[in-house]
């Protein structure tokens, strides 16, 4: 394949191959990025993306097929080598050491041995050149997250590189603090410099990029101008159908409905020196409805979640109200008997044992709720019956995996979400609190776990949301509430909310609980 | 100059994850060889009085099981404290509690005779084993102290303790000045399995059916899979509603109680009295019989007989070609050095680097791919 037109080729991959075991991940990928062009990676999860760019930058090495650099073909063995050519990454989670300064966090990975003092005034002058202010001498457990994709990308620039890989970069900021970025993006372009960029936002694709490549299943589906296609024909190329929209009907007479949830005067100390304490957290959620929780990631919400669910239970034991019963002081074992049920943001090694089978991953969250099902006389696991229970969830949720019980870390962030979502609508709990439902989760599997959500709570639950993606919240909200340095604003009926009001409250615009004197610390 | 980096691997073979404890032995006996030739013997007539000759005939066979016994029975425990990521490695010092506390009935009370005595001693072992190794387990869920060296400490104040009461209280009065207490009385001497053929006593029965209820516990039970969660992913194990310091008590006072039994039956069993030094390192060669078994109980049985066979053979060594006992302990240090060292390659490979930071014109050669 060859490029479009006249424009030179800065990266071309030509049948680039990639085997797990069986299952084909990249399936002769075909690719080209032209010099100065935003070129968009678009695909589920699972589509194949993120081996694709590994392939590329040197951390996983291909079965077959060629990558050419400049139309000379290379093979990139490492990512040393891949930084050398002049290939630049910018991944989803960043790997930067909170106790140190951005400015020594960046002379770690630059590794040629020139003064802190020198890298931090290059770093200096780059980052206000592209728009992207950033103080050298702060610390990284100071900043926030959008402050921290700047050390990431200001590093990453201070390489020279002629192509930056970008994964995700703007699930981590506010909407203002993505219209920065893009900036900065238009401007590298302007200056001859090319972008994979990798997205599941289809109308940012729309805005920034100049050519989409689209992956499904491993191959390539189509290449495309993502500006003369529509963000529902684009989502067609990806999932292959028609993404089904969310279908959420209003909700009659919710004040007076039984509250479920409630949280009252929730306060909690910083545990760490980097997390992040709650102030005085008000929010009752009630019997059929949808609440969702914005925010900046890293503004308490992981807390907010810790507290609720009862991993870390609290002192005032009114803090925290499931059915109109006090939970504060219960585990969460204690809550889960209680009725709620709780899927925390980290799918691996927090919602599920990564080297543990799917049905011992049910186990997991279960062992005491399902007790008399799953386990028997004298504390012996029932397998079968686990088995049975995993494969009956499978089903509901269409799980795609490739093995009968495989290991949770075998399948692909979506379905795997789609498994520990299943996992607990299972129960059908009175109360459900989830934390980012649909992070890097394919169009297909979030519409239906939104869906799900949404049929959750008209069934008579309560259903707390806690998101980075506006977009999923207003799909699902009834209402909105906005977490902002530990603080908790009203929620604003979803009929009131506006994208622009939501991005200033989660700016730390003032919150809208300002009333509640802080009564703690 | 070059470094040596190891790089994690993508995937780890199951084939050479099972095989790994196998190559070890083949390692440790290619070394054991090159270690033999220097000392001027002749290999192959070294490893056949090491390794053939103890177990040539029936009653090397229950010499053999006297020594598997206590190996497995610790080594099982151990398992349990590691599969959880707890790092018990205190396992001599709980032996050796559970064979005082135990042999304080009979010491303490040579008149009380009958068919209750001896299951008292194995209880009161166990309790001794379990209560010594409560106190790291203590002291980490406590003060997050460090298990590995408050375990390993408490051994040497094991080993004081032990060798005080023999010396003083519990001495002999007509032991001519032995540090050694009384012979135990025949109701707290542990039965001999066959004694037409050996002296292999109940021990070793205690091993294996600890090492098949530990089985079921680690692959059937909700306990053994609140150990593998807690041990592999502590933060799904929270999430769980698994305690982390109910598990630090329960592995280490499991362990415990299974290192006392070892210790008390070792005593009443082959023994029958307390010395000073009631075991040539058992609690710690038990370390590398629970790694050997690949932290698996029905492994570790195998691993137990052969860590037992160099305790064996090193004697046998030493009898009939006058090399020191000593080399027992080398080769049991090479079989752990290169179990890990497998394990080791099998999660990593090891790449070569320069030392010289690289330059950036001359280091890719875009001409030299495919």
């Amino acid at each position: 394949m060859s490029a479009n037109q006249d424009d030179a080729n800065l990266l071309e991959v030509r049948g680039l191959t990639k085997t797990f075991g069986t299952l084909t991940a990249c399936d002769h990928i075909d690719l080209n990025v032209a010099k100065g062009e935003i070129h968009a990676l678009l695909g589920e999860n699972g589509a194949g993306k993120s081996t694709l760019v590994k392939m590329l930058f040197g951390t996983l090495e291909p079965n077959s097929g060629e990558i050419f650099w400049n139309d000379q073909a290379v093979t990139i063995t490492n990512p040393g080598f891949a930084k050398k050519l002049g290939i630049g990454m910018v991944f989803q989670h960043f790997s930067l050491f909170e106790a140190l300064t951005a400015a020594e966090n960046i002379a770690l990975s630059l590794d040629d041995g020139s003064p802190i003092s020198t890298i931090a005034a290059k770093a200096r002058a780059l980052s206000y050149s592209y728009g992207l202010p950033l103080d050298p001498q702060s610390l990284v457990g100071d900043l926030s997250v959008g402050e921290r994709q700047r050390i990431e990308i200001i590093r990453c620039l201070l390489q020279t590189p002629q192509l930056i890989i970008l994964d995700e970069p703007t699930s981590v900021l506010t909407p203002q603090e993505a219209d920065k970025l893009f900036e900065t993006l238009e401007r590298l372009r302007s200056e001859g410099k090319s972008i994979l960029y990798i997205s599941h936002r289809l109308e940012e694709v729309k805005r920034i990029c100049d050519r989409a490549t689209v992956l499904r299943h491993g191959k390539v589906v189509g290449h495309c101008n993502p500006r003369k296609e529509t963000a529902a024909s684009l989502a067609r190329m990806m999932v292959g159908n028609d993404v089904q929209a969310v279908v959420r009907a209003p909700v009659q007479g919710i004040e007076t409905a039984q509250p479920l949830l409630e949280i009252r005067a929730l306060s909690r100390r910083p545990a760490t020196p980097f997390s992040i304490p709650l102030r005085n957290i008000n929010l009752t959620v009630r019997a059929g409805e949808v609440i969702g929780i914005a925010g900046v990631a890293g503004n308490g919400q992981g807390e907010f979640f810790e507290s609720v669910s009862g991993e870390v239970p609290q002192q005032d034991a009114a803090s925290v109200r499931i059915r109109g019963k006090d939970a504060g002081g219960l585990s969460i074992t204690g809550r889960r008997l209680m009725g709620a049920a709780f899927v925390p943001e980290e799918r691996l090694g927090h919602g599920a044992a990564p080297r543990m089978k799917l049905s011992e991953n049910l186990l997991l969250s279960r062992h005491a709720t399902d007790g008399k099902v799953f386990v028997g006389a004298g504390g012996m696991v029932k397998s079968d019956a686990i088995y049975a229970a995993a494969q009956r969830i499978i089903k509901a949720m269409d799980v795609r995996k490739s093995a009968l019980d495989p290991e949770a870390a075998a399948l692909s962030g979506g379905n795997l979400q789609k498994f520990i979502v299943g996992r607990e609508l299972d129960r059908r709990p009175s109360v459900m609190v989830v934390n980012q439902p649909t992070w890097g989760v394919d169009a297909g599997a979030a519409a239906h776990i939104r869906q799900t959500l949404i049929e959750l709570a008209r069934s008579g639950s309560a259903v707390l949301v806690i998101s980075q993606d506006l977009d999923e919240l207003f799909e699902i909200s009834d209402a909105i509430a906005v977490m902002h340095n530990g603080e908790l604003s009203k929620p604003l009926p979803i009929a009131e909310a506006t994208f622009e009001k939501i991005g200033l409250l989660m700016g730390g615009a003032e919150p809208g609980h300002a009333e509640h004197a802080l009564e703690t610390s | 100059m070059m470094r040596l980096e190891l790089v994690k691997r993508p995937q780890r073979s199951m084939l050479f994850s099972a095989l790994s404890p196998f190559i070890a032995f083949v390692l440790t006996i290619i070394a054991g060889a090159i270690l033999f030739a220097l000392l001027g013997v002749n290999p192959l007539k070294a490893f056949q009085i090491y390794f053939l000759e103890p177990i040539s005939q029936v009653w090397q066979l229950h010499e053999l099981a006297i020594k598997a016994a206590p190996l497995i029975l610790i080594g099982v425990g151990l398992s349990v404290c590691y599969r959880a990521n707890i790092w018990n490695i205190g396992a001599e010092g709980q032996f050796i509690l559970g064979g005082i506390v135990g042999s304080s009935i009979p010491v303490l009370f040579p008149q009380f005779e009958g068919p209750l005595v001896l299951p008292l001693m194995l209880l009161f072992g166990m309790v001794g084993g379990a209560a010594y190794a409560a106190i790291p387990a203590l002291l980490k869920a406590r003060f997050n102290t460090n298990e590995i060296l408050t375990s390993l400490m408490l051994v040497y104040v094991a080993q004081l303790f032990l060798d005080w009461l023999v010396r003083g209280p519990w001495r002999d009065p007509k032991g001519f000045n032995f540090p050694q207490t009384i012979q135990f009385n025949d109701s707290a001497i542990l039965p001999e399995l066959m004694p037409a053929s050996g002296r292999a006593n109940w021990g070793f029965v205690f091993a294996l059916v600890a090492a098949v209820l530990v089985w079921i516990l680690m692959s059937r039970m909700l306990k053994g899979f609140e150990v593998r969660v807690l041990g592999s992913s502590p933060r799904a194990g929270r999430f769980a509603g698994f305690g982390i310091n109910r598990m630090v008590f329960f592995a280490f006072m499991l362990s415990g109680a299974l290192a006392g039994l070892a210790g008390i039956s070792e005593v009443s069993g082959a023994i029958g009295q307390l010395q000073p030094v009631i075991s040539p390192g058992y609690g710690f060669a038990a370390i590398i019989v629970a790694f050997l078994g690949r932290l698996n109980p029905l492994g570790i049985v195998a691993a137990g007989l052969v860590l037992a066979l160099t305790y064996l053979g090193g004697e046998a060594v030493q009898s009939a070609l006058g090399i020191s006992d000593k080399v027992a302990r080398v080769f049991q240090g090479m079989l752990l050095f290169f179990v890990l060292g497998c394990d080791t390659l099998i999660h990593y490979r090891i790449r070569l680097i320069g030392f010289a930071a690289p330059k950036l014109e001359s280091a890719p050669k875009l001409e030299e791919a495919r």
